[in-house]
């Protein structure tokens, strides 16, 4: 084995023949484990059910919708005069999540609110749609889970979770038809 | 036959096998004359109704898994038609949900006896260690069967658990799209549940394999926690411990049977009841009652931790409060090295003991308590309490291992148990 050995330096050959082959081993199994992950991502079909249309015109002013879109719900509301004023009376800075309200909606549709309805703390869906549930401090919506105030922007304002209501990628139709996604 | 064993056995059948593979006399050695100390108390029964009832679980779930529908249009009609069409199904059921209750009564007491009486200490870290990862697949499990009768409470647990997992910077979210396998709880997330919920109580079996092989190699602890230190101090497995364990396993099964046949739903939320809505989230989502000290953990984070004087934040509350919560339990790995003293048994530690007593006990009942109410004062504090007074009980060990004054240790066993001369005695 004389000629494997470097006399000396203590490291053989088959030191490194043993480091190769188990880097070897070790990517060859990283590769073999990426296809079993990523089975569990959404699959073709559910990544192709994603995106609906919506008739507006049933909504009245100060009503709102549910509908849903990639299995959750998509809050609509037909906001009032008044509750657009309120969303923007306040400063932004004084905002958790800083964000005027005019970046939230379409120029020219400025009453039109469409916001993805899943609480940004833990993923509850927030009251305040349906006439009767309670809107929180803040006129916009409430979670009950653990207490999350949203502002007739569903921008968050009071309780634990960290982010406004998203807004998904939408677009006007005509003037009473959106599509969502 | 270099291993050969020299096989006794009356019963020849008994006796050829056991020449060619010794489980018998392994049996024999492990569980029939095994030297056990002889001090037990009935705290050293919970071992055994541990595995009593996780054979039970498994047992009564592979019969729920020939009745159940795992598809998210079904699994709700199935599990009714469990309850009302499939002979004794009620009866599987409600032995399988309330099982799920007793295991962590069981567990829980279990986990109390190990820290009264030191029994996490050198040489038998690594039976803790097993342990708490037993709790932690346990956990798991009892999550991913809860969500498989997709009712309401299924449903709204499942999300607000797995977006936990969103609160990890940058890659929270593809972590939970990764979770569901779509955009919210749905179908691919109960059928990864239903496979999963059948898959890790046999893990769960493996780790009880090992964490029962490392403790026949340490020996079992005792109430003095002191070591045997001969014949006088031991009694053999059998019969005096099988038969203390049938006696306590009586007593056990009449508790679990009053729940079954008599509160089958007591311990169970009746929201769950009500097939899951995505669109609705009831008014109270609260997890299943062995949760709730570590869900009060999680939501009594309700500040930033930042930079002091800036309005840099380094933790958000969500973030804060899931660390806090896995950190509850991650604390526990790390027990055996926080408790520095070398007496094990709190009965010889003035301060420990009632540091147990006092201290983690009720900060234990106060989270379970805090955890089942709404986020509202004074609730939340009541909680915040609990949560400071269960990592302090640990944080503060170094310190009370290094100023506490241990009472004297007896002799040996035999001396407290059998009086004076004992250790002469036999
Ligand atoms: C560590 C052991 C186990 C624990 C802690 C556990 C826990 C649970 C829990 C809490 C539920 C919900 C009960 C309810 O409210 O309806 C459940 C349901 C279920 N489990 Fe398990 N389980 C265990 C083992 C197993 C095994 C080994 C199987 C089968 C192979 C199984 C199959 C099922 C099925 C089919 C259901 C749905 C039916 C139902 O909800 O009653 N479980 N489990
Ligand atoms: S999920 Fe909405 S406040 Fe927690």
């Amino acid at each position: 084995m004389a000629d494997t050995m470097h006399a000396g330096d203590g490291q053989t050959r088959r030191d490194f023949i043993y480091l190769a082959g188990a880097a070897m081993g070790g990517v060859g199994a990283a590769a073999a484990l990426w296809p079993f992950i990523h089975s569990l991502n959404p699959a073709a079909d559910t990544l192709a059910l994603a995106t609906i249309e919506v008739d507006l015109a049933p909504i009245q002013p100060g009503q709102a919708i549910k509908a849903m879109w990639r299995g959750k719900p998509v809050f609509i509301r037909n906001r009032t005069q008044e509750e657009i004023d309120t969303a923007r009376a306040v400063p932004t800075a004084e905002l958790i999540d800083p964000q005027p309200d005019q970046a939230r909606v379409k120029e020219g549709k400025d009453n039109w609110l469409v916001l993805v309805g899943v609480c940004t703390h833990l993923g509850c869906i927030p009251l305040g749609t349906s006439s009767g549930e309670s809107k929180g401090d803040f006129g916009g919506w409430f979670c009950p889970c653990h207490g999350s105030h949203y502002d007739t922007s569903g921008r968050i304002r009071k309780g634990p979770a960290p982010l406004n209501l998203p807004v998904p990628e939408y677009a006007f139709l005509t003037d009473t038809r959106v599509k969502i996604g | 036959m270099a291993h050969a064993p020299q096989s006794n056995f009356e019963n020849p059948v008994v006796n050829w096998i056991d020449q060619r593979l010794p489980i018998f006399t392994m049996m024999n050695k492990e569980y029939g004359s095994f030297p056990t100390p002889r001090n037990f108390n009935y705290f050293w029964n919970f071992g055994a109704l541990a595995m009593f009832v996780l054979v039970t679980m498994i047992v009564s779930g592979i019969f729920l898994a020939m009745h159940y529908t795992n598809n998210t249009a079904m699994a709700f009609d199935s599990v009714e038609r469990i309850m009302r069409d499939v002979n004794w199904g009620w009866m599987i059921r409600y032995i399988h949900a309330n099982g799920a209750s007793m295991f962590f009564i069981v567990v829980y007491i279990h986990i109390f006896r190990g820290i009264y009486y030191g029994s996490y200490k050198a040489p038998r870290e690594l039976i803790w260690i097993f342990g708490v990862i037993i709790l932690l697949l346990m956990m798991g499990t009892a999550f991913m069967g809860y969500v498989l009768p997709w009712g309401q409470m299924s449903f709204w647990g499942a999300t607000v658990i797995t977006n936990l997992f969103s609160a990890i910077p940058v890659v929270g979210e593809s972590i939970v799209t990764l979770l569901w396998g779509g955009f919210s709880v749905d179908n691919p997330t109960l059928n990864r549940f239903f496979a999963l919920h059948y898959l890790l109580p046999f893990v769960l079996l493996a780790v009880v394999v090992l964490h029962v092989a490392a403790l026949h190699i340490a020996g079992s602890n005792n109430p003095l926690g002191i070591e045997p230190k001969g014949p006088q101090d031991t009694l053999p497995f059998h019969p005096y411990y099988t038969t203390k364990d049938i006696f306590g396993l009586t007593i056990f099964l009449i508790f679990f049977a009053s729940f079954v046949f008599f509160a089958p739903n007591m311990l169970g939320h009746p929201d769950n009841y009500i097939p899951a809505d995505p669109l609705v989230t009831p008014a109270h989502i609260v997890p299943e009652w062995y949760f709730l000290p570590f869900y009060a953990i999680l939501r009594s984070i309700t500040f930033s931790i930042g930079l002091p004087f800036t309005d840099v934040v380094l933790i958000d509350a969500k973030l804060g409060g899931v660390l806090a919560m896995f950190g509850s339990i991650a604390i526990l790995f790390v027990l055996p090295w926080l408790d520095n003293s070398p007496v094990r048994s709190a009965r010889f530690r003035p301060i420990f003991r009632w540091w147990v007593l006092l201290c983690l006990v009720p900060s234990f009942f106060m989270l379970g308590y805090a955890g089942g109410k709404p986020a509202e004062q004074p609730y939340v504090l009541i909680g915040q309490l609990g949560t400071v007074m269960y990592f302090a009980f640990f944080l503060l060990l170094p310190i009370i291992g290094r100023i506490e004054k241990p009472l004297p240790l007896p002799a040996s066993i035999a001396n407290p148990v059998l009086g004076g001369n004992a250790a002469t005695a036999k």
